[in-house]
């Protein structure tokens, strides 16, 4: 059931006459609804702002939230929505706060029971039950991208390159290693050794609980890409199941200097570079 | 076509390739170089490729020859500078540019011809070479 | 689903930094990563030095490509050469008949995500290579 273009105008005016009554119940039901999470004259101006959009919308003609007409309101919804899953409201409390305009409209119309304008205020009803499920749309998408940026966060703070004394960098790997990590963690081993000039790596695996082909290959790029540079890599920590892996796997290391811990490869480094420099 | 400069300091030739070489201006370096080292009898020779945005195949042939006839006519060859996404793009092309020694920049690319000198001085025949010397890293 | 490609002929030296440039372009355009802008054009440089060398010039068509969920470029080198005869040789590592390390075909397959060759004895060849927003 949607609204004709007629009803919608009627609605407008509605709401143009009662604008103070319905922004001020709307906005005590949000409230009760939030258990005061927000403060009421925060509330109060975004209902206001909300009335005024409903009211802009219905006035300009609009009979469905896709309408031209309804392009501000629907701006409008969107920043609700976005607000609310930023500050970690449910999706269900950010749709209430629409549903209650319906019920501050109805206190509004007063006692009028003829069945004419119950079927208009149905018509209403569903037109901002549309609204609210926009806002829902809107609240999954925004939560999806805050968990996407937090996926991108995680894995820059999973991948810290720390400089551990002069001329030495050092990567400590912790958690499970997988491909787009690798790569993460190579790309941003490599820049820190061109920003500190350092000709030494460390690249520590003691966190690492297992290491398969792929991740074994990064490792082993990285350290032939440092090699290119003008660095040198030396991996520490490699627990006994991740040598015997590497073994089984038939992985190469060649001449890459492995130590047990970060403290021996940091010893192995301070010794090489105090020879370099006699 | 265009020339990349050779700078004499000292007893070192600095190449700093600022452009995107056309091959024919890589192959006019490679020659440039080898007349330059017997002609002014350095003994070390620093490329430094931080302005390069790619090193191709053909690139790392020309540096890779470089190396080897400054080697024949007594000058060790240093590369410097490569950037990160050049050397991950090379290794994954499976170019690793085998008896050439490289720095991070030129002023350990200078620090490691230095100390090749003074193990010459010493009387020891070898540079160290070990693995014991940070950056005498071969990239074999 | 394409839009404007961009087409460079290769008969020179000066040709293949042009491509690089263009390639290098793009790639920025489509927001590609530095470590994948610096792959796409080595491929590409490899791909047009081989078009000049072995194919006796021809021409390189560059193209901003977009799938369902990524952005992408496109590059396709054609040639009216020789041909490859053995493509199978031709794709392994150290394999040349030009003098150069053979990396180039090998090589810059696996620098990119998609790698498609077309080739006939005596008519020519065709590589069309695609790197995609990660």
């Amino acid at each position: 059931m949607s609204l004709s273009p007629d009803e919608a105008s009627r609605f407008a005016e509605l709401l143009n006459r009662h604008a103070e009554p319905v922004v001020a119940r709307w906005t005590e039901l949000v409230t009760a609804g939030l258990r005061g999470r927000l403060s009421s004259a925060e509330l109060r101006r975004q209902t206001a702002d909300l009335q005024h959009a409903f009211q802009q919308a219905l006035a300009a003609g609009a009979t469905d939230l896709g309408d031209e007409a309804a392009a501000e309101l629907r701006a409008q919804l969107s920043e609700l929505s976005n607000g609310r899953a930023r500050q970690g409201f449910s999706a269900t409390e950010t749709a209430i706060s629409i549903y209650a305009f319906k019920e501050a409209t109805l206190e509004a119309l007063g006692d009028q029971s003829d069945v004419a304008a119950l079927k208009e205020y149905l018509a209403f009803s569903s037109f901002v039950d549309r609204a609210a499920l926009f806002t829902f749309d809107t609240y999954v998408r925004v939560r999806e991208s805050i968990i996407a940026d937090q996926t991108e966060q995680l894995l820059e703070l999973s991948t810290p390159v720390v400089k551990l004394w002069e001329g030495v960098v050092a990567v400590p790997l912790v958690g499970t290693l997988d491909s787009a990590r690798a790569q993460v963690v190579m790309e941003r081993l490599l820049q820190t050794l061109v920003d500190t000039s350092s000709p030494y790596a460390i690249i520590d695996i003691t966190g690492v609980p297992a290491v398969d082909t792929q991740v074994a290959q990064h490792i082993l790029k990285t350290v032939v890409a440092a090699r290119l540079m003008g660095a040198d890599c030396i991996i520490s920590g490699i627990r006994p199941q991740i040598a015997q892996t590497i073994v089984a796997l038939g992985i190469e290391f060649g001449d890459i200097a492995t130590k047990a811990s970060l403290a021996d490869a940091l010893r192995h480094v301070i010794g090489r570079q105090k020879r370099t420099e006699r | 076509m265009e020339r990349v400069p050779v700078l004499k300091i000292g007893d070192i030739l600095l190449v700093s390739i600022q452009i995107d070489m056309e091959d024919q201006v890589a192959l006019q370096l490679q020659e440039d170089l080898a007349e330059r080292i017997v002609a002014t009898g350095v003994h070390g020779v620093i490329i430094d490729i931080s302005a390069l945005d790619i090193v191709d195949s053909f690139v790392g042939r020309t540096i890779a020859a470089i190396a080897s006839v400054s080697r024949v006519l007594d000058a060790e060859t240093v590369v410097v500078g490569m950037r990160p996404a050049v050397a991950i793009t090379l290794v994954e092309l499976g170019l690793s540019l085998p008896g050439v020694r490289t720095a991070l920049n030129v002023e350990l690319g200078i620090a490691l011809l230095g100390r090749r000198e003074t193990v010459t001085i010493d009387g020891d025949d070898e540079p160290a070479d070990d693995g014991s010397d940070p950056a005498a890293v071969h990239t074999s | 689903m394409s839009d404007d490609s961009q087409r460079l002929p290769v008969t020179t030296d000066q040709d293949v930094v042009r491509v690089r440039q263009l390639v290098r372009t793009v790639a920025v355009a489509v927001k590609l990563s530095l470590v994948d802008q610096t792959k796409i054009v080595t491929a590409a440089s490899e791909l047009a030095r081989n078009t000049l060398v072995y194919g006796g010039g021809g021409e390189v068509e560059v193209s901003r490509v977009q799938n369902d969920r990524r952005a992408g470029i496109r590059i396709v080198f054609a040639d009216q050469g020789p041909g490859i005869i053995d493509l199978e040789l031709a794709l392994t590592d150290g394999y040349t008949t030009g003098g150069g390390l053979g990396l180039g075909l090998s090589g810059a397959r696996r620098l990119v995500d998609e790698f498609e060759i077309d080739t006939e004895p005596g008519k020519g060849t065709t590589i069309t290579i695609v790197k995609w927003c990660r």
